[in-house]
């Protein structure tokens, strides 16, 4: 029987659970001997003209080596906007020189020789900025009153689309429209930022760094210090979660290995959590108009989004998450007319970047709000309106109005296991006699059906390297692109090459992050690393059984179509001789068996599923909790049960966190008001349901492996559900709208709204 | 989120910490289970020059019943209040209440006496400790006093604790069978109230609704009055001046201070819940 699709425990996890990984600020590397601690001067303006930094009493305090301002800095190009189709002008400076434009804007760097003199001197420094207005909001972005790069004179950096036709609803007997709002949150992982560099004597520079993929922080850091990138060793050491907020560099990780040079000594740094509050990307963060239009019989003809992304102060991932938001606008759904049209703006807060879906939740999010409301609006049950319009099931590419191509998908079952699971109709009749009864604890149902876009490749080129080799005794070593920090690759990839090579998954080692071992390779994210990655072990695997066919064919004298893999010898045995053969290692003995490939996919594979979330809502407080979770995920073929399953659940949290509990918020002078954990609400287990899953796999012809992303999925189908539960709850008492986070406030205030109070 | 440096003294016993105090006045606070202090010095929203642990002196650490009252050391922890038999059984609101603050990890360092001192209005034992009445028994360099617990809040971080005093023990009414119940109101199960009520015995106490716990006067004199549980409830926030943040606008702190006080009050009367 094969190991794959079992559920293999994680051979990491012993480490992890007990001495504990080495994160980047745990590293104890000789290269690091004697190296200066980093700590920031940010900005605690919004925005303002930057009149002066005075350093010379921090320069004073005990343990300063140097304090680094934007002067000395003056020889690195200031950083340009990571896309060709952002407004040239906003470009990133190291270190302000003239201007701030968020609070946590780099200004200074401190460096002493104990962690701790960095703090008590960075309040040394002295930074006089003249206040400007701040930019907080999309629509005070878009008035271009107040410009946070007056040389590009605009605040937007990109635009995407066109408005919809004067006629594009023409013909609806229904047109309902809804402004909503996807609220920026934080990715808070449990590690926050870190770097550290040294130079060597041969030029070159070792850099360890948190990060999602190693090869492409090594080329952005090449791109912005003007290096070869044949001179810069990067190093991803453990890592404590992502959320694709650790996706490529950031400026300071290039500005901590530009210091190292600049001082001489090695030089390390490490946030701490307010900094990361403020100073790591943000996501989500989109304003959204949709509007829904069909005929009362529940047929939805029309559909049109319109995005305002509020990207932050410097252009990064933000920029392009419209663009995904558009791509998958439609989602599972058939309609005939979908429009979308997108703008990125600039404002003055923490930069916008990519965090578990990255432009595909808002879509699903406002998507199936959309369809709830249509729903309430012609009185329909809404998993009836979803049934109508629904895509049948397919199994040859589909391609939407939006221009994406689906690899399979069957909506209507997926939809239909949930609500089975779920105990729809019983759920209905427990609705109907507590809304008959006035009890204060109302139930509320909400569903979400959605696809999504995974294994996309975002200008980390496309494909993923492995390598393969076995070692004469018997173990093996696989090289892969890919970056785990969390996800299980250790585990899995060996899972993959032992299903073929019958080496046992404790002997095989997986590597990554590191590019001098591992030159090429595109990282974790955008839930590509199986589809990819592994598809690259997978066919790295095949690759070595042939090399070691043709050896053993030559050694054992035989015919190479007489050899087969005999997993239990781990090697290769003459067909219908049993234990005449010549094992891997043996063959490695002679001569070294490794193989390197590249696997590219011919396109991105299309998840999808549904989610039914059932909420309790204190209609008398406003208070909402979710009393069950089910869902039904299909991500193709699962590899290994335990892993598909630790990403659903992560997922679903996040998802249930967005809906009910976190944003990010800033008061109307920029300055951010949730920069602590007591602030902002981080969800945590006691919160949660027992997640109810519900198992369905449409193998996708993309990869060998059959498999599809499950990285984002439970984010992309949680938060949506859970919304719509909480709105259904009290969509009695005349509800129809709440955005997210629905807080206890919020539903508290709709309710009262919607009766005719105040 | 690392302090600015400070001279740290463990003392040995109550008269050496109040030494200390007497020797460093406001340059010094006193540091017990630190989940409040500690959070602030890492912000550096406070900077003391001197702290004095008091953690590691014996015998702060009981619960026991003298009289007709309660006695329980300023330096219990929330989690052996939480788990205490004598407390279950002579006053019961109290391990329930300490079960209800924050996680694991603050019960086992939190302390009573560190609570009080802090004097956070959102703090679920003192809510629950104005509902109770009682004492804050404090020592200073001429001996013990006892400081009425109505009369112990000031303010936000404001007490009537003098420089050179150390909170040593809290006393309370054992209130055996009577009708309790504490309402908190949050977002996450950790999190600080938003609001809470705690009801004992006719008296009730909100948390987060002035710049200290409160007692809910016009209620109770409701409740005296003979008024029903809805009518008294319905005056819960009379008297208040609750502040506003992202969670809740003073008019909804309103709202819930009525609704928690009816549902507290509802359930130490032995009602079942309004709703199930």
């Amino acid at each position: 029987m094969s190991i794959l699709g079992t559920r293999v425990v994680r051979t990491e996890d012993p480490l992890f659970l007990t001495r504990g990984a080495t994160y980047t600020d745990d590293l104890a590397d000789d290269r690091l001997v004697g190296a200066l601690h980093a700590t920031f001067v940010r900005s605690t303006v919004a925005h303002g003209r930057l009149l002066s930094v005075d350093a010379s009493a921090a320069l004073e305090a005990p343990g300063v080596v140097a304090v680094v301002t934007a002067e000395d800095v003056a020889d690195l190009v200031p950083i340009p906007p990571p896309f060709p189709f952002v407004n040239r002008a906003m470009t990133r400076p190291w270190l302000a020189s003239d201007r701030v434009r968020f609070v946590g804007d780099p200004i200074a760097v401190v460096l002493t020789e104990e962690r701790y003199q960095g703090e008590d001197a960075a309040e040394m420094v002295a930074v006089d900025v003249d206040p400007l207005p701040a930019v907080v909001g999309t629509a005070a972005a878009a008035s271009d009153e107040v410009l946070l790069f007056p040389e590009a004179g605009t605040n937007v950096m990109a635009s995407f689309g066109q408005p919809a036709p004067a006629d594009f609803f023409d013909g609806c007997e229904v047109v309902v429209t809804q402004p909503m709002v996807n609220q920026r949150v934080a990715p808070v992982p449990l590690e926050s930022r870190a770097a550290a560099a040294a130079w060597g004597e041969d030029g070159r520079v070792t850099v360890w760094c948190t990060n999602q993929g190693a090869q492409q922080a090594r080329g952005q850091f090449g791109d912005w210090l003007k290096m070869d990138p044949d001179l810069i060793h990067l190093i991803t050491p453990d890592v404590g979660g992502g959320f694709g907020a650790k996706i490529g560099a950031d400026p300071e990780y290039a500005l901590i290995a530009w210091l190292a040079r600049h001082v001489g000594r090695p030089v390390r740094w490490a946030e701490n959590r307010s900094e990361n509050l403020i100073g790591m990307l943000h996501g989500r963060a989109q304003d959204q108009v949709v509007t829904i239009g069909g005929r009362r019989d529940g047929t939805i003809e029309a559909y049109s989004l319109v995005v305002d992304q509020d990207c932050g102060s410097y252009p990064r991932i933000g920029t392009v998450l419209p663009t995904l938001t558009m791509l998958m606008a439609s989602g599972v759904y058939g309609f005939p007319r979908v429009h979308a049209q997108a703008r990125a703006l600039a404002t003055t807060t923490t930069s916008i970047g990519a965090y578990r879906g990255a432009g595909r939740p808002e879509a699903t999010s406002a998507l199936e709000r959309a369809v709830d409301l249509f729903a309430a609006e012609i009185g329909m049950d809404p998993a009836e309106v979803r049934r109508k319009n629904l895509l049948p099931a397919f199994s040859e590419p589909h391609t939407t109005p939006m221009g994406a191509t689906y690899d399979n998908g069957d909506y209507t079952t997926a939809l239909d296991r949930a609500l089975d699971a779920a105990g729809y109709a019983e759920l209905r009749a427990e609705q109907a006699r507590r809304r008959e009864r006035g009890d204060a604890r109302q139930l509320g149902i909400g569903m979400s059906v959605y696809v999504e876009i995974t294994g996309a490749d975002n200008g980390a080129g496309t494909g993923e390297a492995a390598s393969l080799e076995v070692h004469p005794d018997g173990t093996a070593t696989v090289l892969t692109g890919t970056s785990p920090h969390g996800q299980g690759h250790a585990t899995a990839w060996a899972m993959i090459a032992s299903d073929q090579l019958g080496i046992p998954v404790e002997r095989i080692t997986v590597v990554h992050g590191d590019t001098d071992r591992v030159p090429q390779g595109g990282g974790t994210m955008g839930s590509r690393s199986l589809q990819q990655g592994g598809a690259a072990v997978h066919q790295a695997a095949g690759e070595l059984v042939e090399l070691a066919r043709q050896r053993a064919a030559e050694k054992l004298e035989v015919d190479p179509e007489d050899l087969v893999v005999d997993l239990g010898l781990a090697g290769l045995a003459v067909r219908g001789t049993p234990g005449t053969g010549v094992t891997f290692a043996e063959l490695a003995g002679d001569e070294q068996l490794l193989v390197q490939t590249h696997f590219t996919a011919a396109a991105p594979t299309f998840p999808f599923g549904a989610h039914v979330v059932v909420v309790e809502v204190d209609v008398e407080s406003g208070k909402a909790e979710v009393a069950r979770l089910i869902a039904v995920d299909d991500a193709g073929t699962i590899l290994n049960p335990l892993l598909a399953e630790g990403q659903r659940h992560g997922g679903y949290a996040q998802g249930v966190a967005q809906a009910l509990l976190e944003e990010v918020l800033y008061d109307e002078d920029g300055n951010p008001t949730t920069s602590t954990l007591a602030d902002y609400p981080f969800i945590s287990a006691t919160e949660l349901p027992s997640f109810e899953l519900v198992e369905m796999a449409t193998p996708t012809p993309m990869n060998a492996l059959g498999a599809k992303g499950i990285g984002e999925a439970g984010t992309i189908g949680a938060t949506p559900a859970v919304q719509n539960a909480v709105i259904d709850a009290v969509a009695h008492l005349g509800v129809r709208h709440i955005d997210m986070p629905t807080t206890p406030m919020r539903v508290f205030r709709a309710v009262q709204q919607a009766q005719g109070g105040n | 989120m690392i302090p600015g440096s400070f001279e740290l003294v463990r003392p040995a016993s109550v008269e050496e910490a109040v030494a200390a105090l007497v020797e460093h006045g406001d340059d010094a606070k006193v540091l017990a289970g630190g989940h409040s202090l500690l959070p602030l010095m890492k912000l550096r929203l406070a900077m003391p020059a001197v702290l004095v642990d008091i953690s590691r002196i014996p015998g702060l650490s009981y619960v026991r019943v003298e009289g007709d009252e309660v006695a329980i050391g300023a330096g219990t922890r929330h989690h052996e209040l939480e788990k205490d038999a004598v407390a279950a059984a002579e006053v019961p609101i109290l391990p329930y209440v300490a079960s209800q603050v924050g996680d694991p990890q603050v019960r086992h360092r939190g302390t009573i006496g560190g609570t009080v001192a802090h004097s956070d209005p959102a703090s679920d034992l003192p809510t629950a400790l104005l509902a109770l009445g009682g004492t804050v028994v404090v020592q200073g360099p001429s001996g013990r006093r006892d400081i009425p617990i109505t009369e112990f809040w000031l303010g936000f971080f404001e007490t009537a604790l003098a420089e050179d005093e150390l909170i040593v023990e809290i006393r309370v009414p054992r209130t055996g069978s009577a009708g309790w119940a504490y309402e908190k109101f949050t977002r996450r199960a950790n999190d600080w109230p938003i609001v809470a009520a705690a009801a004992v015995d006719g008296r009730v106490a909100l948390a987060n609704m002035a710049g200290s716990v409160v007692r809910a006067t016009a209620t109770e004199e409701a409740l005296a009055r003979g008024a029903s549980i809805a009518e008294a409830a319905a005056l819960a926030d009379q008297g208040t001046s609750p502040g506003a943040d992202m969670h809740a606008d003073q008019d909804y702190r309103r709202h819930l201070a009525r609704l928690l006080t009816r549902r507290a009050l509802e359930k130490a009367a032995g009602a079942p819940a309004a709703a199930a």
